[in-house]
C-alpha cells in the first residue's frame, strides 16, 4: 500500500517535472518567429474560426434559457427589466467563458491532442526533428498563440449572440419592450465585466492548447495511446477550467 | 565519417545497447542488421540526437552529437537526410511540400526550392505526384518520396532506417536501385539498418550485425556471406536454431 501510494507520489512529481520543461522549451520557442509565424495563422482558423459554430449555438440557447429563467425567478417579486441584468451579466461573466471554454475543451483539446499524437506515434514529429525544425516551434506556439488569442474572440462573438437572443426571447415571451430590456442591462454593467470574461477565456485558451499538445507530444504506443491522450486531454483540460474559473473570480472580484 | 563508440541505451529494465562500438567511413554505405528489437532504429536515432544515450557517444565528423547545443544540433541535421521506417510523411502536407520542407527550413528560396522538389522527385521517378496527398500514395511510393525528401537536401549523410519492410520482392528491389542510383549520383555516405539480406548484399559495402546491444561481426558482404560464427550463419541462413 505504502509503496503504491510512493510510486504514485514519485510519478506525480516526475508529471509535473515534464510539464515544467515542456512549458520552458515552449517559452523558448515563442523565439523562433520564422517557423511559427506561418502554421499560426492556419491555427487561428482552425481554433478559433471553425469553433464559431458550435460556441454560438450555445450561447444562443444558453441567452434564451437564462431570460426564461429569469423571468420565472423575478415575477411578481422583482420589476421585470432586471432581466436583462441577469442575461447580461450571467453571460458576461460566467457562462460566456465557462461554457465556451468546456465545449472547446472538447472541441479542441481534443483535436490537438489526436492530432499530435498521430504524428507522435507515427514519427512524424521526429521527421520534424531531422529537418531541423523545432517541434515546440512549429507545432506547440501556433496552437498557443492561436488559443489564447481566439478564444476570447469567439467567448466575445457568443456574449454578444447571447444577449441577443436573451433580447429575443424577453420581447417575443415576456412582454418586455426593447428599452427596458436595455435599461436592465445596463443596470448592474460594469466596464470590468467584460474584460474579466475575456481574460478568463484567455486563460482558458492557453490551457486548452498547452494540455492538449504537451499530452499530444507525450503519446506513447498505437491507436489506443492516441486515444488515452485524447481523453485525457479533454478531461483535463474542463478540470482546469473549473479550477482556474474559481481562482479568477477569488482573485479579480 | 560517423563513430559509433561505446554506445548504450536502456528503456526502463530494457537494455537495448550495450557497448554498441562501430564505423562507418566517408563514402561507403554500412548496412546494420539485426534480429527485430535488437536495437537497429535506437542506434540510429542517436545519429542524429533523436534519442540521448545513457553512455557512450555517436562521433559525427568530430562532434560529439550528445554534448551538441541546439544550434549544433541543428548544423548537424542540415547534413543529415534520414529515411523512416514508415516514410512518416506529413498527412495534411502535399507530396512536394512534404519535400520541400526541409529546404525551406534551410531559407532557400521558392524558385531554388522547387527546383529542388522536382530533382529529387525524378531521381525517385515520381514526377507528376506534386500536388498528391500522402494517403492518395502507395507503400512503396510513400518511401519512395521519404527517401526524396531526404535526398532534397544533397545530405552529406543518409541514415535508412528499414527502407524496405513491408515492400513486395519488387518494389524493394526498386528501392535498393534507388538507395544505390543515390549514393552514385549524390556521393553520400550511408548506414542502412534492415533485416532484408536481399537488400543489404545489393546496397552495402560493409555489413555489421548487431546482437546483444553490440556488434557481432562486421564485414564485407563476401565476409559475411562466409562467415562461421554460429549467430550470424543463423541469422543469414533465417534458421529457427
Amino acid at each position: 500500500m505504502i509503496d503504491r501510494i510512493g510510486r504514485r507520489a514519485v510519478a506525480a512529481v516526475q508529471a509535473i517535472g515534464r510539464f515544467g520543461h515542456f512549458l520552458a522549451d515552449v517559452a523558448r520557442a515563442v523565439g523562433d518567429f520564422s517557423t511559427w509565424r506561418g502554421p499560426v495563422l492556419v491555427q487561428m482558423r482552425r481554433i478559433g474560426v471553425d469553433s464559431l459554430p458550435v460556441a454560438l449555438f450555445i450561447a444562443a440557447f444558453t441567452g434564451i434559457v437564462l431570460a426564461l429563467q429569469a423571468s420565472y425567478t423575478f415575477t411578481g417579486t422583482v420589476p421585470l427589466y432586471v432581466v436583462g441584468a441577469v442575461v447580461g451579466k450571467t453571460i458576461m461573466l460566467e457562462l460566456g467563458p465557462v461554457l465556451t471554454g468546456l465545449a472547446l475543451a472538447g472541441r479542441v483539446g481534443a483535436s490537438v491532442a489526436a492530432e499530435l499524437g498521430t504524428m507522435k506515434v507515427t514519427e512524424q514529429v521526429d521527421a520534424l526533428e531531422t529537418l531541423a525544425y523545432d517541434p515546440h516551434a512549429y507545432l506547440v506556439v501556433p496552437r498557443v498563440l492561436a488559443g489564447t488569442v481566439m478564444v476570447p474572440l469567439v467567448v466575445a462573438l457568443g456574449i454578444v449572440t447571447g444577449i441577443v437572443t436573451g433580447w429575443l426571447t424577453s420581447l417575443a415571451l415576456l412582454d418586455l419592450s426593447t428599452a427596458e430590456f436595455l435599461k436592465g442591462l445596463k443596470l448592474l454593467y460594469r466596464f470590468k465585466d467584460i474584460w474579466f470574461g475575456l481574460a478568463k477565456s484567455a486563460s482558458f485558451g492557453l490551457t486548452i492548447t498547452l494540455v492538449g499538445c504537451r499530452l499530444g507530444l507525450g503519446t506513447r504506443g498505437g491507436a489506443e495511446g492516441v486515444g488515452l491522450s485524447t481523453t485525457r486531454a479533454v478531461v483535463y483540460s474542463a478540470m482546469l477550467i473549473l479550477v482556474l474559473d474559481a481562482f479568477w473570480a477569488v482573485v479579480l472580484l | 565519417m560517423i563513430q559509433f563508440r561505446d554506445l548504450r541505451k536502456a528503456f526502463d529494465d530494457n537494455v537495448v545497447l550495450q557497448g554498441f562500438t562501430l564505423d562507418v567511413a566517408d563514402g561507403e554505405t554500412m548496412v546494420i542488421i539485426g534480429f527485430s528489437g535488437s536495437g537497429k532504429s535506437v542506434a540510429l536515432k542517436h545519429v542524429v540526437g533523436l534519442l540521448h544515450p545513457d553512455a557512450g557517444d555517436v562521433i559525427v565528423d568530430g562532434r560529439a552529437v550528445s554534448t551538441l547545443d541546439r544550434a549544433g544540433l541543428t548544423a548537424l541535421r542540415h547534413e543529415i537526410g534520414y529515411v523512416f521506417q514508415f516514410a512518416a510523411l506529413f498527412d495534411s502536407m502535399t507530396v512536394a511540400e512534404n519535400v520541400g520542407l526541409g529546404l525551406v527550413r534551410r531559407g532557400l528560396g521558392d524558385e531554388e526550392i522547387a527546383e529542388r522538389v522536382a530533382e529529387a522527385l525524378a531521381l525517385v521517378d515520381l514526377t507528376g505526384t506534386d500536388a498528391k496527398l500522402p494517403a492518395e500514395l502507395s507503400g512503396g511510393m510513400r518511401k519512395r518520396v521519404g527517401i526524396a525528401r531526404a535526398i532534397a537536401l544533397k545530405p552529406r549523410y543518409i541514415l535508412y532506417d528499414e527502407p524496405t519492410t513491408g515492400l513486395d520482392p519488387v518494389t524493394s528491389a526498386v528501392i535498393d536501385r534507388l538507395m544505390v542510383r543515390t549514393r552514385e549520383h549524390l556521393g553520400v555516405t550511408g548506414i542502412v539498418v534492415t533485416h532484408d539480406l536481399r537488400s543489404a548484399y545489393t546496397v552495402g559495402d560493409r555489413i555489421a550485425m548487431l546482437y546483444e546491444g553490440r556488434i557481432r561481426q562486421a564485414g564485407t558482404v563476401a565476409e559475411i556471406q562466409r562467415t562461421t560464427d554460429p549467430v550470424v550463419r543463423q541469422f543469414i541462413e533465417g534458421r529457427p536454431e
